[in-house]
């Protein structure tokens, strides 16, 4: 167990600044996700927290403890990379029981150690199985088992998922969580697929460029993006991103876009700009007859319960997500009504979200 | 553009049949998505029909006219393949123009030029004809792949998991303009993948394929709606469609040879338990921001439905469950009621 603080953390490699002002703590227990594009430092983050690399300026505290520079063995941390690397001469009892016969542990000790671990994952069953025998699912649980069976304070994961089909990953993502709740270590698992994040995190850390964007709940990242880039990087298909030149004063309940005026949430400060982006998720989109903003029907696509619809209009393309029983044709024009009370407003310059109503959270009652 | 027609088509690779007995036509102007996982037999299903591989039995026709033993010249299919080759040392413009340009064709360099044109601005790739290819995106390099295929107008484009090579993003942006692209040429596609999403969002058609075996034929709507077996069910639809042993359902009226009970996540309601009914355990919330999967558990089976992300439910909490249009299969796995249909 145990509670991980960032303080001040950077990381520059000669002139390029990996991390920068990182700065969060990571909760005893809980499932802390690193959410970002290649080259946005997540990595580098995860491997200071390892141990693996070292921080040109600030700190890293285990548990209270300043552990910056100290070395990654003595830290207590389980670092788990691509979750695929099986020893093929080896059964399924041997492989998790790897990790602690390296320590020199005691035979009766690893046998016990390696049957709670697979109690847990629920491969009891195949210990005494060949590797080269399992499904794919199977042989990611004994990897799994080879990371957990030594009980660390905390689990770095760094993509664990990546090599993996995409029906596969989210079997695994299940359960990674569901096993997460059982034993409740801290974990921070550092990926590039928002969905993934979504699904596990308790709280995600979304990143760009060395800089921490946001750090939330997922429904706080998806409700509530912070900026423009975590905004776009969230949601499939991502929140609709509406330019347009206009005013937002405080108090405002309406922007207008061109001849179109659209509700929002009202505004708790003033744009000092006139370029700024109308930001409205997919699900929030509605056809309406009656709607000022309109364009044609550019594409449909079914997806069973719903069907995404993308409608081109002035200012791009916009994306709906309606229910797939609604009849809509290719061409045809249609009008675009969005849902007042979950709209934001970003800067468009600066990339940041302007304050609201929705910001004080009673636009969700 | 032309119609393909595969009667009883086999074909076997030492002990594996890779296809069988596949019977299978696609229309003129029709997209047509044939879905299933590595190994069942669709990229086979391909290449017999460019020519690239003889059927072992069958018949192929295209356009009415038999080709089964046409050499694959003869039969003006284009090909594109998962992995876009271009060539590295030529510029986008003369990758498009060189399948225009091979000696049995002959065109007019201006006829060539017009073409190279209208397929480059149909892919937005307009404004890099001049680069080299390797200079390019992904996205981009898949769009010449594309377009050399398109600038050909052959009589049906014949696609391999073109696009699982590029990243979330990009293949949603093309899933929606390879769609467009096929609508205004009129094309006739047909378009192998692993992905559902791929197939649901493209397809006019849907064969799913295991083992060789076409299981079902028709919109992504029946498919998902009506599928034939269990193995069809849990093929589309994300999260997978929730399935119950019938004697845990004894209040349901299912149909009398029913063994499995199928219910869409989007069917399987949460109420306030009632005393009645059927009841179940949260047993995790997932948020993924349009929408919760609520995992649950009832009777010792995992279930998924879908919520409103705002609304609160924790886990172990007691939940009823209302099921609505459910669907039966017997204990081989077919769909009880097909016939009525």
């Amino acid at each position: 167990m145990a509670q991980i603080r960032i303080e001040k953390l950077r990381k520059a490699f000669q002139d390029f600044i990996a991390v920068d002002r990182s700065d969060f703590t990571i909760e005893d227990g809980s499932f802390f996700v690193m959410l970002g594009p290649s080259g946005c430092g997540k990595t580098t983050t995860l491997r200071m927290i390892a141990g693996l690399e070292l921080p040109t300026e600030g700190r890293i505290l285990l548990d209270g403890e300043d552990v910056t520079y100290r070395r990654a063995a003595e830290r207590d941390i389980a670092f788990v990379f691509q979750l695929f690397a099986l020893y093929p001469h080896m059964n399924v009892a041997d492989n998790i029981g790897f990790p602690l016969k390296c320590q020199g542990v005691a035979r009766d000790e690893i046998r016990e150690q390696v049957r709670q671990t697979a109690r847990l994952l629920r491969i009891e069953h195949l210990l005494a199985s060949k590797t080269s025998k399992l499904s794919g699912g199977d042989r990611q649980r004994v990897a799994l088992g080879r990371a957990i069976v030594r009980r660390p304070k905390a689990f770095l994961m760094d993509e664990p998922l990546g090599a993996l089909d995409s029906e596969l990953r989210r079997l695994m993502c299940n359960e990674l969580r569901e096993l997460h709740d059982r034993i409740g270590a801290t974990t921070v698992y550092v990926t590039h697929d928002q969905l993934e994040a979504m699904s596990m995190a308790d709280r995600i850390a979304v990143m760009n460029r060395g800089v921490v964007e946001q750090i939330g709940t997922p429904q706080e990242i998806y409700d509530l993006p912070a900026s423009l880039f975590v905004a776009d990087f969230i949601g499939s298909p991502p929140m609709n991103l509406i330019r347009f030149e206009g005013r937002l004063q405080r108090g405002d309940r309406a922007v207008r876009i061109r001849e179109a005026t659209v509700a929002v949430p009202e505004a708790h400060e003033e744009a000092t700009v006139e370029s700024l982006v109308l930001g409205v998720r997919p699900e929030h989109v509605a056809l309406s007859e009656s709607a000022p903003m309109r364009g044609r029907v550019f594409g449909t696509e079914y997806l069973g319960t719903t069907q995404i619809v993308t409608v081109t209009i002035e200012q791009g393309q916009v994306k709906a997500r309606l229910p797939a029983s609604l009849s809509v044709r290719l061409g045809e024009t249609v009008g675009l009504a969005f849902q007042a009370r979950s709209l934001m407003v970003f800067d468009a310059a600066t990339g940041r979200a302007m304050r609201s109503a929705l910001h004080e959270g009673n636009a969700h009652g | 553009m032309a119609e393909i027609a595969l009667r009883q088509v086999g074909k076997r690779f030492g002990e594996i049949e890779a296809v069988r007995d596949l019977t299978l036509s696609i229309a003129n102007g029709e997209f047509v998505v044939l879905l299933g996982p590595t190994g069942a037999g669709k990229t086979t299903t391909l290449r017999l029909i460019a020519g690239l591989e003889n059927p072992d039995q069958g018949a192929i026709s295209i356009d009415g006219r038999d080709v089964t033993h046409d050499p694959p010249a003869a039969r003006d299919t284009a090909f594109v393949f998962q992995q876009y080759s271009l060539y590295p040392h030529l510029t986008v413009y003369d990758n498009l123009a060189f399948p225009l340009r091979a000696p049995a064709r002959r065109l007019p360099e201006q006829e060539i030029r017009k073409r190279v044109h209208e397929i480059a601005e149909l892919l937005h790739i307009g404004s890099k004809l001049a680069n080299r290819a390797t200079r390019l995106s992904g996205g981009e390099m898949q769009r010449v792949a594309i377009g050399r295929a398109l600038v050909r107008r052959p009589a049906i484009y014949l696609m391999d998991e073109p696009l699982s090579s590029l990243d979330a993003k990009l293949r949603a942006e093309l899933r929606l303009e390879l769609k467009r692209i096929q609508i205004e040429l009129g094309a006739t596609v047909l378009y192998v993948t692993h992905d559902q999403i791929e197939a649901m969002t493209m397809a006019a058609r849907i064969g799913v394929i295991r083992e060789g075996r076409l299981l079902q034929l028709g919109t992504p709507r029946e498919i998902y709606e009506t599928p034939n077996d269990i193995y069809v069910a849990r093929r589309l639809g994300m999260p997978e469609i929730n399935l119950l042993p019938a004697e845990l359902l004894s209040e349901l009226p299912a149909p009398y040879h029913t063994k499995t009970v199928g219910v869409r996540t989007e069917h399987l309601q949460i109420a306030k338990p009632n005393g009645s009914g059927l009841v179940g355990r949260v047993h995790r919330v997932e948020h993924l921001g349009d929408q919760n999967h609520v995992h649950l558990d009832y009777r010792g089976h995992a279930l998924i439905t879908l919520a409103d992300p705002h609304q609160s439910l924790a886990a172990g909490q007691e939940v009823g469950l209302a099921l609505l249009n459910p669907l039966y299969f017997d204990a081989a796995g077919r769909r009880i009621g097909i016939a009525a249909e």
